[in-house]
């Protein structure tokens, strides 16, 4: 990230203030997003490393052994406590650290003052401590990864008991330790970032920015950010409980239990609160994941197809309405807990709300699409990209969100599918357009185009090879989190075909899918310190950042922040002689506002 | 080492290699005076075509899928309720399939044909209330319709069970399955989690199995005191003495304390409710008659498990210090099912389906579904090695023990 070689700054800054300890918005995006990287590429090997097992059961891998070495890979053959930590550590570092930290803290930080036309963040230092919180929060999780017993192999999840006891699992030991601390801190980095976000938002918008002329992107970090401040606390407060359940000998999540030999005295407590915790930050969390692809793409789609986003009042009503929906569906991950089976069907009405402003939110994106002038710029295709899994993810949930329909399918692949579709994708997508569209921003250089579309056309491709088998598989019977379905061999050996069929295919898509993103970084970094110099607005774009100078500058803008006198999709619109006209541009005599 | 070190070396002289390559292709473009931001024409359109193409590959390869596996779906349901599911799914599979291919031939539809073209200039359309109007009525309409189908089935599901249900508890614990008939009176005992040995591994409560366990604690304490005194005399290795002393100090104190909530929960209790576990019996495997409804308990010793029954479409966690309930009617025997699937060696089971630690994937439990008389047979034979459900043979799976008296702590319905 040192490639940035800004020049003409406003004042003098030693290495340390500009590169490591910024406080200038657009450097701390940046490190957000290098961070992600960094923390993606380890998930991702993580994720092909259960793959390789999952794909052929068993089976001596020099890979296995290549990167887990002969503690956790003896022969090749994967330890079945390391499966599970790979699982857990691949689930939380891709939901927390790249879709949360890296999607919503790169854009956020990037693109709130400069599509809001303020000269930084509201607290620059906040923002900063932060992005240093999320980095410890980072480099704790990670290491998690090399303690002797293992990281925490609970799941992403982590019900108690099974997190509480080391005698419950050898996990539960000090990678789960590790698990809650970094956890910890990183909550403290989200709220920290999403105070600011939201105030930023609310106070700091240059003259003529009404709210209803901000940018769908500003709208959904928006809503993301109150989301995190809302329900994030929650998590702490669970992960505080659990830590003392852990330590301090209470029994807020324990009710009787015995684990391994012992017979423990905890009594009183009950697991389920701990789900009820976790899920009332964790469906949230689902939305602060896909909230800000949302927004990202609804920029790009406007912008590349050369038309305003379609219904942009009723784009920002669904983000709200997905927000506050957000809010009461968490019992949805709960239907077979023992809950009340009338508060389910609570949460199964809640929860299918969801789809009324989803499907808005798809259709106006369709209908954008319609009669549009389509450029087809990596950002763009990984926009479309978006929109067909959002569709395909999302449709999948209205299974899972019916009670009794999640009875079979609860805690199957069928789950898996779902939300790495719905959830994983989309958001990805979303961050890989932002990426690709923004880059001009972030370093002033062009990424490479061509690699750019193959990059797209081999992720969507064995992104679907890889998710939708799932479905079949999970259908089929099997449950998520095993190990391998040799279960299944003796009992049903026609289901037991189909998973092993199946589970070859997406352990093939998987790896080549992976290896596929060396494209990406290698664009990424190339890019950045070679790449082609960017003019001002390359994508044509109405919003404030492309107004603003390619170096980057403390204040954005070298004079006065430009005044805002229109809302930033006016594509096309008749009666001017460009195809954009950008949010600063005066309304003409006798124009309408859109 | 010397293999990664290889690897590693490889890698950063392939990654040098390219950016050699790009740095050519760079300078070439720049020549040419491309820009990286403007897309030609013919890339445009082939991305454009390739949107199509893609779409029928994606709904071919969909196709495909289904023609190979069917629906993917596991057997018939078997059992009763597990017919009104997949009926519900039916439906829902409608709409769901209607809507994919509906929205995403769409998407890429549009996404082919107003691929960009220089001429052209984009249709000025911000919004159309009646439009919008359309897909927010539309989709709550059929929303409805799914939440009132779901809820109708989902509270017959979870309804009550009826007066004849015959009452079975499952208990689980890392990593298998213990089922607990409820015998004549069907009414299973009490049980604590506190008289949990190796005698008695559900914790069933009766007077003698109180008694046991108590005689077994005063054995543990008085071991431990005994460990302790001799500590005392013991010198050097200071720190790790006291540690241990510690340790065993306070193992005394905890089963001194365990000791007493015992003896209370003793002192609450009479002969009307140990008489409750006296015909109860155990098995490591399962038998179900057919047609006859079930009312499941769940236990689970340790941490959370989750009794998955994939076959009946049946699935509830259990939760560690908590009952959690279940009811089913198989209608289909195993031999009926071995019938209908075409696979000799079909069995029901039932499966682990909640994260419980590294053996997960290993903890099940055979099923078998049969007449009331092959049941009886079942039932009263007293070798109980030999019934082996579901033909594994290291499984030691039938234990038929008949435990003289229990009891639990909750008064079942």
């Amino acid at each position: 990230m040192a490639a940035t070689a800004a020049h003409g700054h406003h004042h003098k800054e030693s290495f340390i203030t500009k590169y490591i300890f910024s406080q200038d918005h657009k450097m701390i995006g940046k490190q957000f997003l290098v961070t992600a990287i960094i923390m993606a590429v380890v998930a991702v090997i993580l994720s092909v490393l259960f793959r390789i097992q999952l794909g052929w059961p068993g089976e001596s891998s020099s890979t296995l052994n290549f990167f887990l070495g002969d503690t956790w890979a003896p022969d090749g053959i994967l330890d079945r406590g390391m499966y599970l930590g790979l699982v857990t550590i691949h689930g939380t570092i891709m939901v927390f650290f790249v879709l949360t930290g890296g999607l919503s803290g790169t854009f956020s930080n990037l693109l709130i003052p400069l599509q809001c036309g303020a000269r930084d963040m509201a607290s620059g230092l906040l923002n900063m401590i932060s992005y240093w919180l999320f980095f410890i929060s980072s480099c704790l999780m990670l290491y998690s990864l090399f303690v002797e017993t293992g990281p925490a192999g609970g799941g992403w999840t982590v019900y108690p008991p099974l997190s509480i006891y080391e005698q419950a699992t050898p996990s539960s030991g000090t990678g789960m330790t590790l698990w809650l601390l970094s956890m910890t801190i990183f909550v403290a980095s989200s709220l920290l970032g999403s105070l600011n976000y939201i105030v930023t938002i609310l106070n700091l918008r240059t003259k003529g920015m009404k709210m209803t002329r901000l940018p769908l992107t500003i709208w959904a970090f928006f809503v993301t950010a109150v989301l995190g401040v809302l329900s994030f606390p929650v998590l702490v407060s669970a992960v505080v409980l659990m830590l003392m359940d852990r330590t301090l000998g209470t029994s807020f999540y324990v009710n009787d239990v015995i684990e391994g030999t012992e017979i423990l005295e905890a009594s009183g407590g009950s697991p389920i609160l701990f789900e009820h915790l976790f899920w009332f930050l964790g469906h949230p969390e689902v939305y602060i994941v896909l909230l800000p692809a949302l927004g990202l793409t609804s920029e790009i789609v406007s912008t590349n197809s050369r038309k305003p986003i379609f219904g942009y009042r009723a784009m920002i009503g669904s983000i709200l309405a997905i927000g506050f929906l957000s809010f009461i569906v968490w019992g949805h991950h709960m239907f077979l807990t023992g809950m009340n089976p009338f508060l389910g069907g609570v949460f199964v009405f809640t929860t299918l709300l969801i789809a009324i402003p989803s499907a808005v939110k798809v259709f106006n994106y369709i209908t954008t699409l319609w009669k549009g002038n389509i450029k087809y710029t990596p950002a763009m295709l990984f926009s479309v990209g978006l929109v067909s899994s959002f569709i395909t993810g999302g449709i999948t949930g209205i299974i899972l969100a019916d009670s009794a329909l999640d009875i079979p399918v609860h805690d199957t692949y069928f789950v898996v599918a779902h939300f790495h579709v719905v959830m994983g994708l989309s958001a990805i997508f979303g961050m890989f357009a932002g990426v690709y569209h923004w880059f001009p921003r972030m370093y002033g250089r062009m990424m490479n185009t061509k690699l750019g579309i193959v990059h797209f056309w081999i992720t969507l491709v064995t992104a679907y090879g890889v998710f939708f088998p799932m479905h079949f598989v999970g259908i089929g019977g099997a449950p998520r989190r095993y190990y391998d379905y040799s279960v299944y061999e003796t009992f049903d050996s026609n289901q037991f075909e189909m998973m092993m069929d199946l589970n070859v295919i997406i352990s093939i898509f998987a790896i080549i899918g992976a290896l596929a993103q060396a494209i990406f970084i290698f664009n990424f970094f190339y890019s950045a310190s070679r790449g082609q110099i960017a003019p001002q607005n390359p994508w044509k774009g109405n919003t404030l950042e492309w107004t603003a100078p390619v170096e980057h500058i403390h204040g954005n803008w070298p004079g006065e922040v430009p005044t805002v006198h229109r809302w930033p999709y006016d594509y096309s619109k008749p009666g001017m002689d460009e195809d954009y006209c950008p949010q600063n541009v005066p309304l003409k005599e006798g124009e309408e506002e859109h | 080492m010397g293999m990664k070190l290889i690897v590693l070396v490889v890698i950063v002289l392939a990654v040098i290699a390219v950016a050699q390559l790009m740095r050519v292709y760079e300078l070439s473009s720049k020549l040419r005076g491309h820009k990286e931001e403007d897309v030609d024409l013919k890339t445009n359109n082939t991305n454009a075509g390739l949107m199509l193409v893609f779409m029928v590959v994606f709904f071919g390869s969909l196709f495909y899928m289904l023609y190979k596996y069917g629906n993917g779906m596991l057997p018939e349901a078997a059992s009763e309720h597990g017919q009104d599911i997949d009926w519900l799914f039916n439906i829902n599979w409608v709409i769901v399939f209607a809507v994919f291919f509906l929205c995403n031939t769409l998407l890429f539809w549009f996404a082919y044909k107003y691929s960009y073209h220089p001429e052209r200039k984009a249709h000025y359309f911000p919004h159309d209330n009646r439009l919008e109007l359309l897909w927010t009525v539309v989709p709550a309409a059929v929303m409805a319709v799914v939440i009132v189908l779901g809820l109708m089935t989902w509270n017959k599901i979870t309804g009550a069970p009826s007066d004849d249900a015959v009452v079975v508890e499952l208990y689980a614990k890392q990593f298998d399955w213990t089922a607990r008939y409820s015998g004549d009176d069907n009414k299973l005992g009490y049980a604590d989690y506190k008289l949990v040995n190796g005698e008695n591994p559900l914790g069933v409560i009766t007077a003698d199995m109180i008694e046991a366990r108590l005689v077994e604690i005063d054995q543990i304490i008085a071991d431990n005191q005994l460990k302790l005194d001799a500590f005392n005399s013991d010198s050097g290795q200071v720190i790790v003495n006291t540690a241990n002393e510690y340790k065993l100090q306070h193992e005394i104190e905890k089963m001194g304390r365990i000791k007493i909530r015992i003896i209370k929960m003793q002192e609450s209790f009479s002969d009307s409710v140990y008489v409750l576990a006296e015909d109860d019996y155990t098995s490591k495997g399962l038998f179900l008659i057919v047609n006859q409804e079930y009312q499941f308990v769940f236990r689970s010793k340790d941490v959370i498990h989750s009794a998955y029954f994939p076959h009946f479409r049946a699935q509830m966690n259990c939760v560690p210090g908590m009952r959690t309930t279940l009811k089913m009617k198989p209608i289909y025997t195993t031999q009926e099912m071995k019938e209908k699937t075409g696979n000799p060696k079909f069995e029901y089971i039932l499966m682990c389906n909640k994260i419980c630690g590294a053996s997960h994937s290993n903890m099940y439990m055979p099923v078998r579904v049969g007449t009331a008389e092959e049941f009886e047979i079942w039932k009263n034979d007293p070798n109980v090695t030999a019934k082996v459900i579901g033909g594994v043979e290291e499984e030691p799976i039938v234990e038929t023990e008949p435990v003289d008296s229990f009891e639990t702590d909750i008064e079942l319905r």
